[in-house]
């Protein structure tokens, strides 16, 4: 099998290279047709896995596929661990990679820079898998890296807009703090565990337990704790949780086929896959899981608001995408981990679906993102609305979509969650489901009903895209609405068996494994729970707004200006950094260079030393009279002084 | 009779002219190398001294060989004197400090 997993990985990346570094000697069509054919393997090879271990029963692999080296008895291996979470997470990758690059065909074909682009999709759909498939940290650091790369490639590839350069450079310098934290947990592990691999981490992970460590003399801190909350600050670089939220809205500068697989679908989960793929580590620190908890608690209700403000098409989903993310954290600190697992799949897909949507409107609106600017699109452009609709539908959680069911099942896990900060993160990812459905149907009425508000021109040539872009559009609206049935399984059968660990502490899952009795049984259940009742409420109350009173948004904004301000100021999160972290570093380089450089090194080092030897000089040369008795005088007084050296004191 | 230590204070007293001669001279190079000569003499009748009273002719073979020498040298100087003063036309030693820091 390993051959198998050894092809997942390197056909994405033979991909990259034909598309990128050949990219010059090889055609358009060549270029993609390798790139996804590149992916298109990984895919159904992914399903080969995805099988031997269903279908067959196949136990893990754990296997070392190279030796990197061998230092101070630490080994740094290529690896890969194939079990039930990371094939699951395989197969969602590469299908919705395969997707985009499907999509990208259609939506990239102006672009000059079209063999590049696809040679980054594959490099990164090559650095995910490394990511998911790794069995040791050392791996895993390195595809965390590298999409991190390929993330801010992409944010930046059209990089002669400043705007796009700068985003990729703000996510590129947010994800370092995050993978600061995510090195020194790496580092800890290495420390305290002297081993990289997950097995061996996991197998002493209970010794470890009542280890305890001091940073601050006096105060004691439970190590797992330590790692756990360092690899979370890692974790929330990559999926954007506050505070290390603020490069994801950013990042819309890229091309939105970017903005569905790196942005929404596949990347930014990289850090909830890690936290459940370090379950047993969590596991064992309440305090780390009610970490997790709150800040994805925060996300996922406060990050969720500022979609209600936002005009850009791109912007309002990226908000959402962070709102999601932060209910998978919630799930993580619930230890509910298979719960954040299967969000993070329907996710994926009707994230992506959503997203492939919007960049279907932008291509028919000739590239304008505006909201403000579009309207009455659904009698254009059929296939673009109804697959909105399903993604929406299943973003909001109604009953049947596939959203519904992992969304309500963060919500019980975290109901029956027990840990301090739990209280509030029940209320807040309650809450953000009104909101949720109020900014995804906003997006919706905007966009696809009422009148249209867009130029003649525009209106003129408005029309549906072209197949390589509804295909993809239809075929993850399938997912999007049937994946949820596969909750039982996943959820409550043995599907994920070893790859997940919960202890007796946390029985979050074991409460809902009680209650659960079928999807039918859920559905029914869910047309009469809160959370479905929050969410038609929010549908409705975008309806009205923005449908029959649109006068009414204007009033609210005018009445409530203090708090459209904050939202629009995104809670001031850009502006502090912008001004005190930014402005503060470009402060302390100032100093350094105007005190430091300028005056330590440039004046007194490097021209004080010449200063000093011309002052020597100036003083010295006096001696050099040019006066021939001078020199005489100099010899004979020489002359004497040897003579009565020799003389008299030898 | 004329004991060593006469010669010797004769030749002290000549090599003292001389230096004088280098160091209070401030106005003409022919003086200097006539100065210069003075030692060279001075330095001889002290080869000579001592060469008298400890037998020994070698140091009288060793003046013989000094005066050539000098004498060559005398040629040499005021050759150099006569292009110096073609250029300069000038043999003050005042102003000759070209070597000046």
């Amino acid at each position: 099998m390993h051959y198998i997993y050894l092809a997942i990985v390197l056909a994405p990346l033979a991909g990259a290279v034909v598309a990128g570094l050949f990219g010059r000697w090889v055609s358009r069509s060549v270029a993609h047709s390798v790139a996804i054919g590149g992916v298109a393997v990984s895919f159904l090879l992914s399903l080969v896995a995805l099988k031997h271990s269903l279908v067959d029963g196949a136990p893990a692999f754990n296997g070392t596929v190279y030796t990197w080296m061998v230092a101070g008895g630490v080994h740094f291996e290529i690896g890969f661990l194939i079990d039930r979470l990371s094939v699951l997470m395989m197969t969602v990758v590469s299908f919705v990679s395969l997707m985009v690059h499907i999509y990208t065909i259609g939506y990239m074909h102006d672009d000059p820079g079209y063999k590049r682009f696809f040679s980054y999709i594959a490099l990164f759909t090559f650095s995910m898998l490394m990511l998911v498939m790794s069995n040791n940290f050392l791996q895993l650091f390195f595809g965390w890296e590298a999409v991190g790369l390929v993330s801010y490639l992409l944010i930046g590839f059209w990089y002669t807009r400043p705007t796009a350069t700068f985003a990729a450079l703000k996510a590129f310098l947010v994800n370092r703090v995050g993978d600061f934290g995510f090195m020194l947990g790496i580092a800890a592990i290495l420390m305290y565990f002297h081993s990289l691999d997950y097995a061996d981490v996991f197998a002493a992970a209970d010794r470890m337990s009542g280890l305890q460590l001091e940073i601050f003399a006096g105060h004691g801190w439970s190590v797992l704790t330590l790692i756990c909350i360092l690899l979370f600050v890692g974790a929330m670089g990559k999926s954007a949780q506050v505070p290390l939220h603020v490069w994801l809205p950013d990042s819309m500068e890229g091309p939105t086929p970017i903005s569905a697989l790196i942005h929404a679908a596949t990347m930014v989960t990289a850090g909830i896959f890690m936290v459940a793929r370090m379950s047993p580590l969590y596991e064992l620190s309440d305090t780390a899981l009610s970490f997790v908890m709150v800040i994805g608690a925060i996300t996922a209700f406060f990050m969720g608001l500022l979609g209600l403000v936002q005009n850009d098409i791109k912007r309002v989903i990226a908000y959402s995408t962070l709102s999601q993310l932060g209910y998978m954290t919630v799930a993580l600190g619930a230890s509910a981990y298979s719960v954040a697992i299967f969000h993070l799949m329907t996710h994926a897909f009707f994230k992506a679906l959503l997203f492939l949507a919007a960049g279907s409107v932008i291509i028919a609106m000739h590239h304008e993102q505006d909201m403000r600017k579009m309207g009455g699109l659904k009698k254009y452009m059929p296939v673009t609305y109804w697959t909105s609709l399903i993604g929406s539908l299943a973003l909001i959680g109604f009953p049947g979509f596939s959203g519904f069911f992992s969304k309500d099942s963060i919500i019980e896990a975290v109901a029956a969650s027990h840990l301090p900060g739990a209280g509030f993160a029940y209320w807040s990812v309650l809450l953000g489901v009104f909101v949720t459905a109020l900014y995804s149907f906003r997006l919706f009425f905007l966009v696809f009903h009422g009148e249209g508000r867009m130029d003649a021109h525009t209106r003129a040539h408005l029309r549906e895209s072209p197949a390589v872009v509804t295909v993809p559009l239809v075929l993850l609206a399938i997912p999007s609405v049937v994946a949820g049935y596969l909750i039982g399984p996943l959820l409550y059968g043995e599907y994920f068996g070893d790859a997940i660990h919960i202890t007796a502490a946390h029985p979050a899952m074991e409460r809902l494994a009680e209650e659960f009795d079928g999807p039918w049984a859920m559905i029914v259940h869910g047309l009469t729970a809160t959370p479905f009742l929050l969410a038609m409420a929010g549908l409705f109350t975008a309806w009205y707004v923005y449908m029959r009173r649109p006068a009414l948004a204007d009033l609210a904004r005018r009445r409530a200006g203090w708090l459209y301000g904050l939202l629009v100021n995104k809670y001031g999160f850009d502006d502090f950094n912008q001004i005190v972290l930014a402005g503060g570093a470009r402060g302390i380089g100032r100093l350094l260079w105007r005190v430091g450089d300028a005056v330590l090194i440039d004046g007194l080092v490097v021209n004080g030393s010449a200063r000093v030897v011309g002052w020597m000089a100036t003083v010295v040369r006096r001696v050099q009279t040019g006066y021939l008795y001078h020199y005489a005088f100099a010899m004979i007084v020489g002359l004497l002084l040897l003579m009565t050296w020799v003389v008299f004191l030898r | 009779m004329i004991g060593l230590s006469d010669y010797l204070v004769l030749a002290a007293i000549l090599f003292g002219l001389g230096v004088a001669g280098i160091f209070i001279n401030r106005k003409n190079v022919i003086v200097l190398l006539m100065a210069v000569e003075l030692m060279l003499l001075a330095v001889n009748t002290n080869f000579i001294a001592f060469s008298h009273f400890l037998g020994d002719t070698a140091g009288q073979v060793f003046v013989f060989f000094i005066l050539t020498v000098a004498a060559a040298e005398a040629a040499i100087g005021l050759a150099i004197l006569v292009v110096l003063f073609r250029n300069r036309a000038s043999i003050n030693v005042e102003d000759m400090d070209d070597l000046r820091g």
